[in-house]
Protein backbone atom coordinates (compact mmCIF):
# COMPACT_ATOMS: atom_id res chain seq x y z
CA UNK A 1 0.00 0.00 0.00
CA UNK A 2 1.29 3.35 -0.78
CA UNK A 3 0.89 6.03 1.60
CA UNK A 4 1.37 9.63 1.30
CA UNK A 5 2.18 12.04 3.90
CA UNK A 6 1.50 15.93 2.63
CA UNK A 7 5.02 17.84 3.42
CA UNK A 8 4.02 21.24 4.56
CA UNK A 9 5.39 23.69 7.16
CA UNK A 10 3.62 21.69 9.90
CA UNK A 11 4.78 19.42 12.68
CA UNK A 12 4.38 16.04 13.97
CA UNK A 13 5.15 14.73 10.50
CA UNK A 14 7.75 12.37 12.20
CA UNK A 15 5.92 10.96 15.02
CA UNK A 16 3.24 9.79 12.23
CA UNK A 17 5.64 7.91 10.10
CA UNK A 18 7.36 6.22 13.25
CA UNK A 19 3.40 5.35 14.16
CA UNK A 20 2.96 3.97 10.64
CA UNK A 21 6.51 2.34 11.05
CA UNK A 22 4.95 0.78 14.55
CA UNK A 23 2.51 -0.97 12.69
CA UNK A 24 4.10 -1.99 9.73
CA UNK A 25 3.42 -0.20 6.96
CA UNK A 26 6.21 2.76 5.20
CA UNK A 27 5.25 5.99 3.94
CA UNK A 28 6.35 8.86 1.65
CA UNK A 29 6.58 11.99 3.18
CA UNK A 30 6.29 14.41 -0.50
CA UNK A 31 4.80 17.61 -1.48
CA UNK A 32 4.31 16.59 -4.86
CA UNK A 33 1.26 16.01 -6.75
CA UNK A 34 1.89 13.54 -8.78
CA UNK A 35 3.26 11.22 -5.81
CA UNK A 36 0.01 12.26 -3.50
CA UNK A 37 -2.63 11.85 -6.34
CA UNK A 38 -1.02 8.21 -6.85
CA UNK A 39 -1.44 7.46 -3.41
CA UNK A 40 -3.44 4.79 -1.65
CA UNK A 41 -3.97 6.71 1.06
CA UNK A 42 -3.18 9.75 1.84
CA UNK A 43 -2.55 11.84 5.56
CA UNK A 44 -2.68 15.32 6.45
CA UNK A 45 -0.84 15.70 9.65
CA UNK A 46 -0.32 19.09 11.82
CA UNK A 47 0.92 21.01 14.66
CA UNK A 48 1.08 24.73 13.83
CA UNK A 49 -0.73 27.79 13.21
CA UNK A 50 -3.92 27.70 10.97
CA UNK A 51 -3.12 30.93 8.63
CA UNK A 52 0.87 30.23 8.04
CA UNK A 53 -0.32 26.77 6.93
CA UNK A 54 -2.86 27.84 4.52
CA UNK A 55 -0.65 30.31 2.99
CA UNK A 56 1.99 27.61 2.48
CA UNK A 57 -0.18 25.07 0.65
CA UNK A 58 -1.96 28.07 -1.34
CA UNK A 59 1.62 29.14 -2.63
CA UNK A 60 2.08 25.77 -3.39
CA UNK A 61 -1.09 24.99 -5.16
CA UNK A 62 -1.51 21.90 -2.29
CA UNK A 63 -5.01 23.55 -1.54
CA UNK A 64 -6.52 22.47 -4.68
CA UNK A 65 -4.97 18.76 -4.55
CA UNK A 66 -6.10 17.66 -1.15
CA UNK A 67 -9.75 19.15 -1.90
CA UNK A 68 -9.65 17.04 -5.37
CA UNK A 69 -8.17 13.78 -3.82
CA UNK A 70 -10.88 10.76 -4.63
CA UNK A 71 -8.54 8.44 -1.72
CA UNK A 72 -9.27 8.27 1.52
CA UNK A 73 -7.80 11.03 3.32
CA UNK A 74 -6.94 11.79 7.25
CA UNK A 75 -6.50 14.76 8.52
CA UNK A 76 -4.85 14.65 12.18
CA UNK A 77 -5.29 18.04 14.55
CA UNK A 78 -4.21 20.93 12.20
CA UNK A 79 -4.84 19.17 9.26
CA UNK A 80 -8.25 18.03 10.21
CA UNK A 81 -9.17 22.13 11.33
CA UNK A 82 -7.92 22.99 7.77
CA UNK A 83 -9.71 20.79 6.04
CA UNK A 84 -13.40 22.22 7.95
CA UNK A 85 -14.62 25.75 6.54
CA UNK A 86 -12.83 28.50 8.74
CA UNK A 87 -10.79 28.91 11.66
CA UNK A 88 -10.93 31.56 14.29
CA UNK A 89 -7.20 31.07 14.62
CA UNK A 90 -5.81 34.44 12.56
CA UNK A 91 -9.18 34.50 10.89
CA UNK A 92 -8.42 32.33 8.38
CA UNK A 93 -10.98 31.00 5.49
CA UNK A 94 -9.93 26.79 5.29
CA UNK A 95 -10.09 23.92 2.81
CA UNK A 96 -14.20 23.48 3.24
CA UNK A 97 -14.68 19.89 3.10
CA UNK A 98 -16.31 19.43 6.49
CA UNK A 99 -19.48 21.54 6.98
CA UNK A 100 -17.97 23.33 10.34
CA UNK A 101 -16.26 26.13 11.65
CA UNK A 102 -13.30 25.97 14.35
CA UNK A 103 -13.31 28.37 17.41
CA UNK A 104 -11.35 29.19 20.03
CA UNK A 105 -11.94 27.28 23.30
CA UNK A 106 -13.29 29.90 25.32
CA UNK A 107 -11.00 30.04 28.46
CA UNK A 108 -12.86 30.24 31.60
CA UNK A 109 -12.68 33.57 33.47
CA UNK A 110 -9.86 33.17 35.57
CA UNK A 111 -7.70 32.46 32.77
CA UNK A 112 -8.79 35.93 30.71
CA UNK A 113 -7.10 37.51 33.98
CA UNK A 114 -3.70 35.14 32.60
CA UNK A 115 -5.00 32.65 35.44
CA UNK A 116 -4.80 28.85 35.82
CA UNK A 117 -7.46 26.83 36.63
CA UNK A 118 -9.60 23.66 36.03
CA UNK A 119 -9.90 24.44 32.47
CA UNK A 120 -6.51 25.50 30.76
CA UNK A 121 -6.04 26.25 26.91
CA UNK A 122 -4.59 24.66 25.63
CA UNK A 123 -6.00 21.20 26.39
CA UNK A 124 -3.23 18.65 27.06
CA UNK A 125 -3.53 15.25 27.50
CA UNK A 126 -5.98 12.24 27.86
CA UNK A 127 -9.62 12.28 27.06
CA UNK A 128 -12.88 10.68 26.53
CA UNK A 129 -13.93 9.85 22.80
CA UNK A 130 -17.92 9.13 22.30
CA UNK A 131 -20.91 8.81 19.93
CA UNK A 132 -18.38 6.92 17.70
CA UNK A 133 -19.69 6.47 14.16
CA UNK A 134 -18.11 4.71 10.85
CA UNK A 135 -15.34 2.00 10.45
CA UNK A 136 -12.40 4.35 11.56
CA UNK A 137 -13.81 3.35 14.80
CA UNK A 138 -14.07 -0.38 14.38
CA UNK A 139 -12.78 -2.21 18.00
CA UNK A 140 -12.60 1.18 19.25
CA UNK A 141 -14.91 1.12 22.41
CA UNK A 142 -16.96 4.04 23.39
CA UNK A 143 -15.36 6.30 26.09
CA UNK A 144 -11.98 5.27 25.00
CA UNK A 145 -9.31 7.60 25.64
CA UNK A 146 -6.90 9.47 23.02
CA UNK A 147 -4.45 12.40 23.74
CA UNK A 148 -4.93 15.99 22.30
CA UNK A 149 -3.03 19.47 22.46
CA UNK A 150 -5.05 21.44 20.87
CA UNK A 151 -6.48 25.45 21.63
CA UNK A 152 -9.00 25.56 18.96
CA UNK A 153 -11.56 22.98 18.10
CA UNK A 154 -14.39 22.25 15.38
CA UNK A 155 -18.09 23.02 16.33
CA UNK A 156 -20.47 19.57 16.52
CA UNK A 157 -21.63 19.19 13.01
CA UNK A 158 -23.35 16.59 10.52
CA UNK A 159 -20.35 15.39 9.61
CA UNK A 160 -18.91 14.96 13.22
CA UNK A 161 -18.07 10.59 13.95
CA UNK A 162 -17.11 11.41 17.20
CA UNK A 163 -17.63 13.86 20.25
CA UNK A 164 -15.00 15.05 22.97
CA UNK A 165 -16.19 17.37 26.00
CA UNK A 166 -13.63 20.18 26.92
CA UNK A 167 -15.25 23.16 28.43
CA UNK A 168 -18.03 22.32 25.95
CA UNK A 169 -18.91 19.10 23.52
CA UNK A 170 -16.92 19.44 20.25
CA UNK A 171 -16.15 17.17 17.35
CA UNK A 172 -13.19 14.56 18.09
CA UNK A 173 -13.47 13.26 14.70
CA UNK A 174 -15.23 14.34 11.37
CA UNK A 175 -15.47 12.32 8.14
CA UNK A 176 -17.14 13.27 4.48
CA UNK A 177 -16.93 11.45 1.72
CA UNK A 178 -13.12 9.75 1.43
CA UNK A 179 -12.23 12.82 3.53
CA UNK A 180 -11.66 11.87 7.83
CA UNK A 181 -10.12 14.23 10.02
CA UNK A 182 -9.64 13.21 14.02
CA UNK A 183 -8.90 16.00 16.42
CA UNK A 184 -6.38 13.85 18.73
CA UNK A 185 -2.94 12.71 17.72
CA UNK A 186 -3.49 8.32 16.81
CA UNK A 187 0.35 8.56 16.68
CA UNK A 188 0.61 9.52 20.36
CA UNK A 189 -2.72 7.63 21.42
CA UNK A 190 -0.96 4.43 22.59
CA UNK A 191 -3.01 1.69 21.28
CA UNK A 192 -6.35 3.12 20.65
CA UNK A 193 -5.07 5.40 18.51
CA UNK A 194 -2.90 2.30 16.45
CA UNK A 195 -6.44 0.53 16.07
CA UNK A 196 -7.81 3.76 14.39
CA UNK A 197 -4.58 4.50 12.16
CA UNK A 198 -5.21 0.68 11.21
CA UNK A 199 -8.91 1.19 10.56
CA UNK A 200 -8.08 4.05 8.60
CA UNK A 201 -5.88 1.82 6.33
CA UNK A 202 -8.45 0.06 5.98
CA UNK A 203 -11.31 2.07 4.63
CA UNK B 1 -13.14 14.35 30.90
CA UNK B 2 -9.60 15.20 30.61
CA UNK B 3 -7.79 13.11 33.10
CA UNK B 4 -4.77 14.01 35.10
CA UNK B 5 -1.91 12.51 33.89
CA UNK B 6 1.20 10.02 35.62
CA UNK B 7 4.30 10.85 33.79
CA UNK B 8 7.37 8.33 34.76
CA UNK B 9 10.60 9.63 34.60
CA UNK B 10 14.05 8.63 33.54
CA UNK B 11 17.12 10.37 34.38
CA UNK B 12 19.59 9.42 31.51
CA UNK B 13 23.70 9.41 32.04
CA UNK B 14 26.00 8.16 28.87
CA UNK B 15 22.63 6.42 27.06
CA UNK B 16 21.60 4.66 30.19
CA UNK B 17 18.90 5.47 33.06
CA UNK B 18 20.73 6.09 36.76
CA UNK B 19 18.95 7.11 39.59
CA UNK B 20 19.99 9.31 42.51
CA UNK B 21 18.83 11.06 45.88
CA UNK B 22 18.83 14.75 46.65
CA UNK B 23 20.08 15.32 42.79
CA UNK B 24 23.66 13.00 44.12
CA UNK B 25 24.38 9.24 44.56
CA UNK B 26 23.79 8.41 41.18
CA UNK B 27 23.21 4.63 40.31
CA UNK B 28 22.06 2.62 37.52
CA UNK B 29 18.51 1.89 36.60
CA UNK B 30 18.61 0.00 33.37
CA UNK B 31 18.06 0.37 29.33
CA UNK B 32 15.76 3.95 28.76
CA UNK B 33 14.43 1.95 26.09
CA UNK B 34 13.13 -1.09 27.67
CA UNK B 35 12.08 0.76 30.79
CA UNK B 36 9.92 3.20 27.98
CA UNK B 37 8.38 0.44 26.76
CA UNK B 38 7.36 -1.31 30.20
CA UNK B 39 6.03 1.96 31.72
CA UNK B 40 3.78 2.10 28.30
CA UNK B 41 2.60 -1.33 28.97
CA UNK B 42 1.99 -0.31 32.62
CA UNK B 43 -0.11 2.51 31.68
CA UNK B 44 2.26 5.49 31.82
CA UNK B 45 0.32 8.59 30.51
CA UNK B 46 3.66 10.24 29.54
CA UNK B 47 7.45 9.80 29.24
CA UNK B 48 9.88 12.65 30.51
CA UNK B 49 13.98 11.91 29.61
CA UNK B 50 16.07 14.25 31.33
CA UNK B 51 19.93 13.73 29.77
CA UNK B 52 22.47 14.74 32.72
CA UNK B 53 25.50 13.68 30.60
CA UNK B 54 27.96 16.64 30.31
CA UNK B 55 30.16 15.50 27.07
CA UNK B 56 30.44 16.79 23.81
CA UNK B 57 29.16 13.64 21.80
CA UNK B 58 26.12 14.69 23.94
CA UNK B 59 24.09 16.10 21.44
CA UNK B 60 23.90 12.99 18.99
CA UNK B 61 23.73 10.04 22.02
CA UNK B 62 20.21 12.30 22.41
CA UNK B 63 18.82 12.47 19.58
CA UNK B 64 20.21 8.83 18.80
CA UNK B 65 18.28 7.77 21.92
CA UNK B 66 15.07 9.85 20.83
CA UNK B 67 14.92 8.37 17.56
CA UNK B 68 14.99 5.12 19.43
CA UNK B 69 12.39 5.79 21.61
CA UNK B 70 9.85 7.25 19.07
CA UNK B 71 10.45 3.64 17.14
CA UNK B 72 9.25 1.67 20.16
CA UNK B 73 7.10 4.03 22.07
CA UNK B 74 3.41 5.21 21.39
CA UNK B 75 2.53 8.02 23.80
CA UNK B 76 3.92 11.19 24.13
CA UNK B 77 7.57 11.85 25.40
CA UNK B 78 9.21 15.14 26.51
CA UNK B 79 13.34 15.47 26.34
CA UNK B 80 15.30 17.25 28.33
CA UNK B 81 18.70 18.45 30.02
CA UNK B 82 20.96 21.21 28.62
CA UNK B 83 18.89 22.14 25.60
CA UNK B 84 20.06 25.64 24.73
CA UNK B 85 19.26 25.91 20.84
CA UNK B 86 16.78 26.28 18.17
CA UNK B 87 18.94 23.51 16.59
CA UNK B 88 19.54 21.38 19.71
CA UNK B 89 15.63 21.26 19.68
CA UNK B 90 15.13 21.03 15.84
CA UNK B 91 17.21 17.27 16.11
CA UNK B 92 15.34 15.99 19.10
CA UNK B 93 11.87 16.90 17.41
CA UNK B 94 12.93 15.02 14.02
CA UNK B 95 13.91 12.40 15.76
CA UNK B 96 10.37 12.12 17.16
CA UNK B 97 10.07 14.29 21.12
CA UNK B 98 7.30 15.35 21.14
CA UNK B 99 7.87 18.17 23.40
CA UNK B 100 11.39 19.35 24.81
CA UNK B 101 12.68 21.09 28.24
CA UNK B 102 14.96 23.63 29.10
CA UNK B 103 15.68 24.75 32.32
CA UNK B 104 19.15 26.85 32.88
CA UNK B 105 20.08 27.65 29.60
CA UNK B 106 16.21 29.45 29.92
CA UNK B 107 16.67 30.95 32.86
CA UNK B 108 20.20 32.59 31.69
CA UNK B 109 18.65 33.60 28.21
CA UNK B 110 14.96 33.89 28.97
CA UNK B 111 14.67 35.22 24.91
CA UNK B 112 15.19 31.64 24.07
CA UNK B 113 12.04 30.63 25.25
CA UNK B 114 10.10 32.53 22.77
CA UNK B 115 11.92 31.79 20.07
CA UNK B 116 11.40 27.87 20.54
CA UNK B 117 7.64 29.40 20.85
CA UNK B 118 7.66 30.66 18.11
CA UNK B 119 9.49 28.42 15.41
CA UNK B 120 8.21 25.18 17.48
CA UNK B 121 5.15 26.01 18.95
CA UNK B 122 4.32 26.45 22.68
CA UNK B 123 3.18 23.18 22.93
CA UNK B 124 6.55 21.60 22.65
CA UNK B 125 8.34 23.95 25.44
CA UNK B 126 8.34 22.37 28.79
CA UNK B 127 10.10 24.73 30.85
CA UNK B 128 11.73 22.85 33.94
CA UNK B 129 12.03 24.63 37.49
CA UNK B 130 14.30 23.14 40.20
CA UNK B 131 13.07 25.15 43.34
CA UNK B 132 13.94 25.11 47.02
CA UNK B 133 12.31 26.79 50.21
CA UNK B 134 14.89 28.58 51.97
CA UNK B 135 14.68 29.89 55.24
CA UNK B 136 12.40 32.76 55.21
CA UNK B 137 9.85 30.46 53.50
CA UNK B 138 9.85 31.48 49.76
CA UNK B 139 10.87 29.40 46.88
CA UNK B 140 13.85 30.29 44.83
CA UNK B 141 15.17 28.76 41.60
CA UNK B 142 18.07 26.63 41.54
CA UNK B 143 19.99 26.28 38.45
CA UNK B 144 22.57 23.33 36.64
CA UNK B 145 21.01 20.30 38.16
CA UNK B 146 20.56 22.08 41.40
CA UNK B 147 24.01 23.34 42.20
CA UNK B 148 23.80 26.39 42.14
CA UNK B 149 20.89 29.00 43.66
CA UNK B 150 19.61 32.08 42.22
CA UNK B 151 17.86 35.30 44.24
CA UNK B 152 14.67 34.71 41.70
CA UNK B 153 11.40 33.57 43.05
CA UNK B 154 10.30 30.47 41.51
CA UNK B 155 6.72 31.96 40.99
CA UNK B 156 8.62 35.13 39.29
CA UNK B 157 10.20 33.07 36.90
CA UNK B 158 7.60 30.52 36.15
CA UNK B 159 5.32 33.87 35.11
CA UNK B 160 7.89 34.94 33.10
CA UNK B 161 8.26 31.94 31.25
CA UNK B 162 4.78 31.20 30.27
CA UNK B 163 4.78 35.55 29.40
CA UNK B 164 7.55 34.05 26.55
CA UNK B 165 5.69 31.44 25.48
CA UNK B 166 6.55 27.90 27.73
CA UNK B 167 3.55 25.78 27.53
CA UNK B 168 3.88 23.72 30.53
CA UNK B 169 5.88 23.63 33.66
CA UNK B 170 7.47 20.45 35.44
CA UNK B 171 8.38 21.59 39.20
CA UNK B 172 10.49 20.20 40.91
CA UNK B 173 11.43 20.72 44.52
CA UNK B 174 14.84 19.77 45.09
CA UNK B 175 14.34 19.72 49.07
CA UNK B 176 11.21 16.72 47.97
CA UNK B 177 12.58 14.37 45.64
CA UNK B 178 14.09 11.34 46.07
CA UNK B 179 12.54 11.94 49.85
CA UNK B 180 9.63 9.60 49.19
CA UNK B 181 8.08 12.47 52.09
CA UNK B 182 5.29 13.62 49.23
CA UNK B 183 5.37 16.24 47.12
CA UNK B 184 5.68 19.90 47.84
CA UNK B 185 2.07 20.93 47.68
CA UNK B 186 1.80 24.49 48.44
CA UNK B 187 4.53 26.01 45.51
CA UNK B 188 2.42 23.15 42.62
CA UNK B 189 -0.60 24.77 43.50
CA UNK B 190 0.56 28.51 43.85
CA UNK B 191 1.77 27.48 39.97
CA UNK B 192 -0.95 25.57 38.47
CA UNK B 193 -4.04 27.68 40.33
CA UNK B 194 -2.04 30.97 39.13
CA UNK B 195 -0.93 30.06 35.55
CA UNK B 196 -2.73 29.59 32.46
CA UNK B 197 -0.35 26.45 31.90
CA UNK B 198 -0.27 22.65 33.08
CA UNK B 199 1.64 22.16 36.02
CA UNK B 200 3.49 18.80 36.60
CA UNK B 201 4.80 18.62 39.82
CA UNK B 202 7.71 16.45 40.59
CA UNK B 203 10.20 15.40 43.62
CA UNK B 204 8.76 13.40 46.61
CA UNK B 205 6.20 11.00 45.20
CA UNK B 206 6.57 8.00 47.32
CA UNK B 207 3.41 6.20 48.39
CA UNK B 208 0.02 6.17 46.15
CA UNK B 209 -1.98 9.29 48.83
CA UNK B 210 1.11 11.49 47.39
CA UNK B 211 -0.39 11.40 44.09
CA UNK B 212 -3.85 11.45 45.38
CA UNK B 213 -2.63 14.52 47.16
CA UNK B 214 -1.06 16.46 44.09
CA UNK B 215 -3.55 16.14 42.27
CA UNK B 216 -6.59 17.11 45.02
CA UNK B 217 -4.45 19.59 47.19
CA UNK B 218 -1.68 20.75 44.94
CA UNK B 219 -3.95 21.40 42.08
CA UNK B 220 -1.20 19.73 39.58
CA UNK B 221 -1.99 18.54 36.12
CA UNK B 222 0.17 15.87 36.23
CA UNK B 223 2.91 14.05 38.74
CA UNK B 224 5.72 12.69 37.24
CA UNK B 225 8.48 10.28 39.75
CA UNK B 226 11.44 7.88 38.75
CA UNK B 227 12.39 5.49 41.51
CA UNK B 228 9.49 4.48 42.84
CA UNK B 229 8.45 3.19 39.49
CA UNK B 230 11.72 2.19 38.04
CA UNK B 231 12.38 -0.18 41.18
CA UNK B 232 8.62 -0.63 41.27
CA UNK B 233 7.57 0.18 44.73
CA UNK B 234 4.79 1.63 42.76
CA UNK B 235 3.43 -0.11 40.04
CA UNK B 236 1.52 2.31 37.79
CA UNK B 237 -1.48 0.39 37.22
CA UNK B 238 -2.54 -0.21 40.74
CA UNK B 239 -1.64 3.77 41.24
CA UNK B 240 -4.10 4.47 38.77
CA UNK B 241 -6.34 1.91 40.50
CA UNK B 242 -6.05 3.36 43.56
CA UNK B 243 -6.61 7.05 41.89
CA UNK B 244 -9.84 6.26 40.35
CA UNK B 245 -10.99 5.01 43.64
CA UNK B 246 -10.16 8.51 45.05
CA UNK B 247 -12.56 9.94 42.27
CA UNK B 248 -9.63 11.69 40.60
CA UNK B 249 -9.80 11.48 36.29
CA UNK B 250 -7.14 9.43 34.88
CA UNK B 251 -6.79 7.47 32.27
CA UNK B 252 -7.07 3.60 32.74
Amino acid sequence: MQIAIIKYNAGNIQSVLFALERIGHTATVTDDPIQINSADKVIFPGVGEASTAMRYLKERELDKLIVSLKQPVLGICLGMQLLCEYSEENNTNCLGIFNTKVRLFLPPLRQEKGLGGEAKVPQTGWNTITNLKTSLFNEVKENSYCYFVHSYYAEVCDNTIATTEYIQPYSAALNKDNFYGVQFHPEKSAAIGEQILKNFLNV
Amino acid sequence: MLTKRIIACLDIKDGRTVKGTNFIDLRDAGDPVELAIRYCEEGADELVFLDITATIEKRKTLSELANRIAHHINIPFTIGGGISSIEDVNILLQNGADKISVNTAAFNQPQLINRLAKEFGSQCIVLAIDTKQEEDGNWYIHLNGGRTRTTTLCFDWARQAVDLGAGEILLTSMDHDGTKQGFALDITKQLSENLPVPVIASGGGGIMEHFADVFTLGKADAALAASVFHFEEIKIKELKKYLIANNISIRF
